[in-house]
Formats: structure tokens, sequence, C-alpha cells
């Protein structure tokens, strides 16, 4: 799929709008789309420039961070311009005294942390994604393990500037944490794919690092077992940071990760494996070396997996697992949280991808929640429904059409074909 | 500082229309028309604005709510939604041409799930209700604000009103998971879900705190948290407020999260004693209420260094309740605070603002500044952990002009809360009192860009108008222009601040 190139007059103006605009090379293709041109501004302004341009001239803009993934949701009905935020690099500013961070929606993830951690803090978000940025991270609303001591983005993002289709510069919320005058932009932004807006900096709270943590591992080779081990542990008094689950061939392993001071993470380890039995065992090290996915990240093309993520109420694990062991998926994720993530294996023909998904979709669902396809190879996407029913949708068209009238912003890359 | 008030019109279009719906539909007391009865509804919290509704409507089920929404829509009848009538910043104050919504009727905890940490409730539950249903199972609802006993989950969710353990747990907005949402069509749609991150946009992220100006909820999961193993509460007392803010910057500094830290200056102690006699420490210029939860391992090696942060600081009494008795007291002197002021003011005005914590030093002085310059007396009653100031503005209303250099206090500290990064409100919602404060806080695109979302759920403006923003955007406006005077201030809809 090519949405094919700009002609000059538009080439022109985004080109005036933003010093540093290239062609695009294979690797700026968006899940199958070749942009007509990729632009990469140099801050909010030019970013501000680049979208006023683009609806001078009509032109539809995909946002991107770091790229690392650029293939997950559906593809673009169109990306004449590719918007790199990648130059908006820079930590603005760490106020360790009042626990938050400022940074641009270029800066990856991991160089938050450094720097943050110089002070003895951190960001408790999870890098699930090798390399991501926080505007990339943001869009696709990723967490990992440690959501069940401190939730998502969603809770700890407390102030956003955001540029418009139009390209006028809004802010939302501030740099406090508790703030609630006005509307809490930012959490519609968060996993909007970039549809509403483009994220330019962002402001979050922070919390100390941990003086110790460690992981304890218990085996288990029935899903009602391992519901067992997850509910002994939530329901319990460790205090746990995370709580995963590995399922695979009918087997796996519930991991529970503990965090705080020596003495106390050596009281609630021995309290948990007391919780789990005698072939318990205790680490330092996450499960599944640290991969929150089940699915090879790297993978290209047709070599991909199909990548989905199934929401669910806690009690329905043991159901989610049994359907993970019929279908044969294998599945890794928060039994604490009720988040998983599931990969049917490349090559796998689509009318089969098609029945797992109905089957894991049925089960999540009949627990509250939710299976959307995350990533896909294009044939699976194009046969399969990658975001499944969606409660309101009418009410999300209402929001995208104010928010970006002529559809200009990441069109078509999510629900409903938003 | 006298009551505003404004008379019910003669006739009011549409509601004639409204009140046939709701007639059909309710029982006969679920009904309101006569002025009497009306009047008892004419403001919440925040007594000094008085509006009179044209209709009042108390439903006893989700449908019968609905269904009255979609008569106002049909009419283009504005509506409010009222819990409690807690609210201290006139975000439930009626609309005189319009019918207020009471939910006190819609009182069901209808499910309680402990082993999926979820609860769901009706709107008009109480607050602390939902604890009080969670605690046989070993778990709790963390929002609590002071209010807890009487303010309702819906008007919690309305204004996003957090509490005393935000800092550590986050406020309702971390608690709500899902919703049963009646838009400003009267359509009622489901928003997120038990489960967490549900596909598509976070509209209920929007929704929360929105103050019902973008529909009503009608049901609501929120996430039970886990009872702490141990819970110890500390009740410090200081020489000064800045003593007790450097202690609580040694404490957060230390990487110590409390469930929470709460300040008190000498006024507020004061008054609390003069109330409730809580038994504070004799002769403290401050008080601060620690909370440390968790496991009791660490919060044994926690309380240990709070104490000696605390010595370090200028503590000269520390006192560890020893039973719930004692707990509850040291928390009844902080939760009564803005009731207490009565006892030594006849008139207050309860501000709520923010402030980066580190700030703290420099805006106490500051206020303390503003109180001997005005000759108006300020308490502080605040939560420092996450610096959500609560100065009560003190005066006497049968005094000319104190009213008026009262509200030039408050007004004043607001304005330092935003010079100082911080917000207008930390809890109590912008709502009537404060739509004027908000351009100082934010620039005409950004109010422009939240008008967006309001459009969106409520294109013809009848939920909850003239709340939050002081001129709102007509729908059709192309944003980001302004030229002349507003249309709705032309109308005589709004005013422009």
């Amino acid at each position: 799929m090519s949405t094919g190139t700009l002609d000059r007059t538009a080439r022109e103006a985004i080109a005036s709008a933003c010093a540093d605009v290239h062609d695009p090379q294979p690797a700026d293709h968006v899940d199958g789309v070749v942009p007509g041109l990729v632009a990469r501004p140099a801050d909010t302004a030019q970013v501000a420039e680049v979208l006023r341009a683009a609806t001078a001239h009509g032109l539809s803009v995909v946002p991107r961070g770091r790229g690392t993934k650029m293939t997950w949701g559906t593809p673009p009905a169109g990306a004449d311009v590719l918007l790199d935020v990648s130059a908006l690099d820079q930590v603005l500013d760490h106020a360790a005294g009042d626990l938050i961070v400022a940074t641009q929606a270029g800066a990856r993830l991991r160089d938050v942390q450094d720097v943050v951690g110089r002070g003895g803090q951190r960001l408790v978000l999870d890098e699930t994604v090798p390399g991501t940025s926080i505007g990339g991270l943001l869009a696709t609303n990723t967490s990992g393990p440690r959501r069940v001591a401190t939730g998502t983005a969603r809770d700890l993002l407390i102030g956003i500037t955001l540029v418009r289709a139009d390209g006028v510069v809004a802010k939302a919320g501030g740099r406090v944490v508790k703030n609630v005058a006005g509307y809490d932009l930012g959490k519609l932004l968060i996993g909007s794919a970039g549809t509403l807006g483009v994220i330019t900096d962002a402001t979050f709270r922070l919390h100390p690092v941990p003086a110790a943590h460690r992981w304890v591992h218990a085996p288990c080779d029935d899903p009602a077992q391992a519901q067992r081990l997850a509910q002994a542990v939530v329901h319990g008094q460790a205090v746990p940071s995370a709580v995963e689950v590995g399922w695979a061939h009918g087997h796996g392993t519930v991991s529970v990760l503990l965090e705080g001071r020596e003495d106390g993470v050596a009281g609630r380890t021995a309290m948990v494996r007391a919780l789990l039995g005698e072939t318990s065992t205790d680490a330092d090290d996450a499960p599944g070396g640290g991969s929150t996915y089940p699915w090879e990240l790297g993978a290209t093309g047709d070599d991909r997996a199909t990548a989905l993520k199934l929401t669910f109420v806690l009690s329905g694990l043991a159901d989610v697992l049994a359907a993970a062991g019929e279908t044969g998926v294998a599945l890794r994720g928060s039994a604490g949280a009720g988040v998983a993530y599931a990969a049917v294996p490349a090559g796998t023909p689509v009318e089969a991808v098609a029945a797992t998904l109905a089957r894991l979709r049925e089960v999540c669902t009949r627990h509250g929640g939710s299976t959307v396809v995350v990533d896909a190879p294009a044939g699976v996407k194009a046969g399969v429904d990658v975001w499944g029913p969606i409660p309101a949708l009418d009410l999300m068209r209402r929001v995208k059409d104010q928010f970006d009238p002529d559809h200009r912003l990441a069109p078509g890359r999510f629900v409903g074909g938003i | 500082m006298a009551a505003q008030e404004s008379e019910v019109p003669a006739t009011t279009p549409g509601i004639e229309a409204v009140a046939a719906v709701a007639r059909r539909l309710l029982p006969e007391a679920g009904v309101i028309t006569d002025r009497a009865r009306l009047r008892t509804y004419e403001c919440d919290g925040l007594a000094h604005y008085r509006v009179t509704p044209a209709l009042v409507v108390v439903p006893e089920d989700a449908a019968q709510l609905a269904a009255v929404v979609r008569a106002c829509a049909e009419h283009l009848v504005p509506y409010v939604a009222r819990g409690s009538g807690t609210g201290l910043s006139g975000g439930a104050l009626p609309h005189a041409e319009g019918v207020l919504i009471v939910t006190s009727r819609m009182r069901a905890i209808t499910a309680m799930r402990p082993e999926d940490q979820r609860a769901v409730v009706e709107p008009g539950v109480i607050n602390l209700d939902v604890t009080r249903a969670a605690t046989p199972y070993g778990y709790y609802y963390a929002p609590d604000p002071s209010s807890q006993q009487i303010c309702s989950i819906g008007g919690n969710v309305a204004e996003n009103s957090g509490g005393a353990h935000c800092l550590k747990y986050g406020f309702t907005t971390n608690h709500v998971v899902g919703a049963d949402f009646v838009t400003a069509d009267g359509d009622t749609v489901a928003l997120g879900g038990a489960a967490p991150d549900s596909p598509g946009y976070d509209l209920l992220g929007a929704v929360v705190g929105s103050e019902g100006t973008l529909g009503i909820v009608t049901s609501t999961t929120v996430r039970l948290v886990r009872l702490p193993e141990e819970v110890r509460t500390i009740l410090v007392g200081f020489e000064s407020t800045d003593q007790a803010g450097a202690a609580t910057s040694a404490i957060i500094s230390a990487g110590i999260v409390p469930a929470a830290i709460e300040m008190m200056d000498a006024l507020a102690i004061e008054a609390a004693e003069a109330a409730v006699h809580c038994n504070y420490p004799d002769g403290a210029g401050a008080v601060l209420v620690i909370e440390l939860d968790g496991a009791s391992v660490e919060v044994e090696q926690e309380y240990a260094e709070v104490e000696r942060l605390c010595a370090e600081n200028g503590a000269f009494e520390q006192r560890l309740a020893t039973d719930p008795v004692d707990r509850a007291l040291i928390w009844k002197g902080r939760k009564s605070a803005f009731a207490a002021v009565g006892r030594i003011s006849p008139d207050y005005i309860v501000q709520d603002g923010v402030i980066p914590r580190t700030a703290l030093p420099q805006v106490l002085k500051a206020i303390a500044d503003l109180s001997s310059s005005s000759g108006v007396r300020v308490a502080n009653v605040f939560h420092a952990g996450d610096g959500n100031l609560h100065p009560l503005v003190l005066f006497d209303d049968a005094v000319e002009g104190a009213g008026e250099a009262a509200e030039k206090v408050s007004g004043a500290i607001l304005d330092l809360c935003i010079e100082h990064g911080g917000s207008i409100t930390g809890e109590h919602g912008v709502g009537m009192d404060k739509a004027k404060y908000m351009p100082r806080m934010y620039t005409d695109d950004d109010l422009d860009t939240m008008q967006m979302v309001r459009c969106a759920f409520d294109p013809d403006n009848i939920s909850n108008p003239g709340k939050v923003f002081p001129t709102p955007r007509l729908c059709g406006e192309v944003p980001g222009r302004h030229k002349g005077a507003h249309p709705a201030q032309e109308a005589g809809l709004a005013e422009v601040f």
C-alpha cells in the first residue's frame, strides 16, 4: 500500500514549516504505507507549523516517536506527512522534591529513567518495547508488570502539551499531582494512537526507587491452580509490585515481584513463598527474561506473530488460561491486573487466527474485558475484527470530529475506522 | 457577602413538558414543583450562591433518570445533577430555568466483588458506605474526601474529589474503572468496564472530574484496595508551620510515601479543639497528621524514620495512636476542621488550591503576609504531602466590606497557587465559583480545546451549563478565533470575565 508522493506546493509548505524534511526510507513506512514526506520538527512551534501547513494543503499526518510500534493498530488510510518527534528529545525538568518530571515526547523512556534515577526516583512505567519514546508509550498506552503497584500512564501523567490537528498548541493539567481544574485531556490522548493530537511534552509523577527487590516464581500446571495462587497473593498482605503469569502448552508460572526496604522485601518474600507453596523459588530476575510480550518484537512483515491484548477481571484468569491452552497460544501478562498478551504464531492461516481470536474474545468479554489485535501481518489485520466491539463508539467519533474534523491525523489507525 | 439569588421565571419554556414526562414515570414524591420545596434545593455546600430550580426530580433508577434527560434534550431544557449537595464550588448550583436531577434515591451497592477488587455502586451511595460494605472482605475504597460520611460517589466522580489518602493512592479518577453514563441526548452508554484498558478513547477519564458538564453517571464500577496489614497514625506537634513543612519535605526526600500527611496551623487547631476537643498538642503552631500503612515490617521501619525526621525538624511532641479510638480522634480533628471554623468565625470561605509541595514555605509566608496586610484572618488546613491547600478565610458578614475583603484575599491566594505552578483547585472543583479564574490558569487555546470535549458530549450546552468555563464557546464556532463580543454574551447567556 502506498499513498504516493506529495505535490510540489505541499512539499514546499512542509519544508518551510520545518527545516528537517526528507523523502521516506523503508524504515519510515507505516505498517506498509509509504509516507509522502518525513518531517522532523525541532520543537513544539515547528510541530504546530507542520500541522498548520498540512491543514492548509489538505494533507494527512501520522505522528511517530521512536518508531518502535509503527505496525500496531490498523494501517493508516493516508500518510502524506510522517511527523517524527524524535528531535524533541529533552528531559525538561526533574523536580525531585516535588516527585515530578517534565519531558519532551520524543525522549526515550530509558533516558527519562536515567535522569530521574540519579535522584533516586523512577517513573513507574515498564519499558515493554525497547527504545520506546514517551510519546509513543502514551499513544499506545503500553504498560508492564508494575502496573499492579502504581497503575499505568493514565495514573501517572499529570500534564501535557498537545498540538491539535489545526496547529493550535494547548496545555492541560499541569505540574502538580492534584489538579482538577478543567477537563483531563491527558486521559483522552492516552492510547489514542495519534488520532486526536500530537503530544509534544508530558509531565509525570514519580516514585522513589525501592532499595531492594525480589521475584518469587511458582510453577503450576493447571489454570485453576494458577488462579488460586494469583488470588492468594493479590488478596494477601504482601503488597506486590507485580503478579505475572506465563502460560504455554498447558502449564506455566506465577511470578510475584516484591519491592521496598531490604528487611521488608525479605519478610514479604517469605510470606509469598509460603502462599505459593513448596515448589516456589525466589530470584533477582524477572520471568521470561524480563520480556512482557510472548512474541518476537523484532519480527517484520509476515514473519510477525499475531499479537493480542486480553483484559479480564481477576477471577477470570483460570478461564482465560484454559482458553489459551485450547487454542494453543502462548500467553504472558499481569495476573494481578487482569491484562495479558497472547501470540498466535506467524504463518497461521487467517481463518485459524480468527477462530482463536473469537474464542479468546468470548472468554474475555464474559469476564468483563476485551481482546484486541495489537499487531499482525497485513493479511491477518485485513481478515479479522482487530478491535472487537467498542461501546460508546458514537461518542468517540464525535470527539474525533471535534478535535480533527477533517480526519487528518493518523486516519484509520484506531477503533471504528477513526 | 450577601447570598446571590435569582427568581424563577414565570414561564420556563419546555419545563412543563419535562415535568409531564417525570410525573408519568416517577413516583409523586419524586417530582417537586412546589416553590417552597424547590427552595430547599437552591444551593449546594457553597451557600452564598442560591438559585431556585424550575423543577426538581428525584429518580429511583437509571431508566427514570435517562428519560428525564431525554425530555430535557428534546425541549432544550438545561439540567444539573446533584448528589448529596456537599460540593464547595457551586458545581451543583441549580439552573433557574432548568431541572435539578437529584440522585439521592439511587443508593444501591449493586455488586461487591472482592475477588475482582471491584464494587458497582449507584451515584447516590455515600462514599464511606462503600468502605463499610467492603471492609468485611478485607477491602476499602481509597478516595476519602473530608465529607466522606455524607458525600455521594456521584459527586466524587463529578468533582474528582480525593481526600487525605490521594498522596499514596491517587484520587477518584484512579479508582473509577467503569460507568454507565447518560449522555446529554439521554442515551445510556458504557464507559470503561470492570476490566482495565477498554479499547477506544478513554472517555471515562474525561468524564471523571468534568463536574456534570458532559452528562450523568448512573452506575460506577470502582476499584477496591486491600486493607493494609498495619496502619500507624501519628500526631506531631511543631512550633511553626515552617518546621512542619521542613519535616514533610524530609519525609518525602527520604523516599517514604505515607498514606497521608496533613497539616493544620494554630488557627485551624484552635477551631478543631473548640468543636471536637481532639486534644491536639498544647501550644502547637502547627501539627502534622501522618499516616503510614502497608506491610508491618516496613511500617515499623518507616515509623522509626519518620519519628527521627520529625524530631530533627523541631517536633516537640509525637503521639502514636494506640488504638482505633485514638486514631479516629486524631482524624476527627482534621476532618472536622472546615466545619469547626464556624466556632471561631461567623463566616468563612473554604479555599482550595494546589502548589508544588516544595513551594509550601514561600506560599504559607505569602498567605501570612496577605493576612496581616489585609487584616483578614486565614486558617490553614491542608494536604501537605501533595501541596493541596485549604486556606479558610475568616470574616464577619455583619461588618461592612468584610466579605469583599475576604473574597479579595481568597482570590489572591489562588493567584499565588498559579504563580507557583499550581492549580486553582485540587479536589473541590471549579464549578460556578471559580470559572472566572480558569483564564488565569489556562490560555484561550487551552480552554477552547477543553470546549471541544464538551461540544462532542453536549453540543446544545444543556448539561450543567455555566459551570467550569467562564465563556462557553458555541459548538458551531471555529475554535481559536475571537472577534468582538462572544455570541453567548450578546445573547445574555454568559458573562465575560
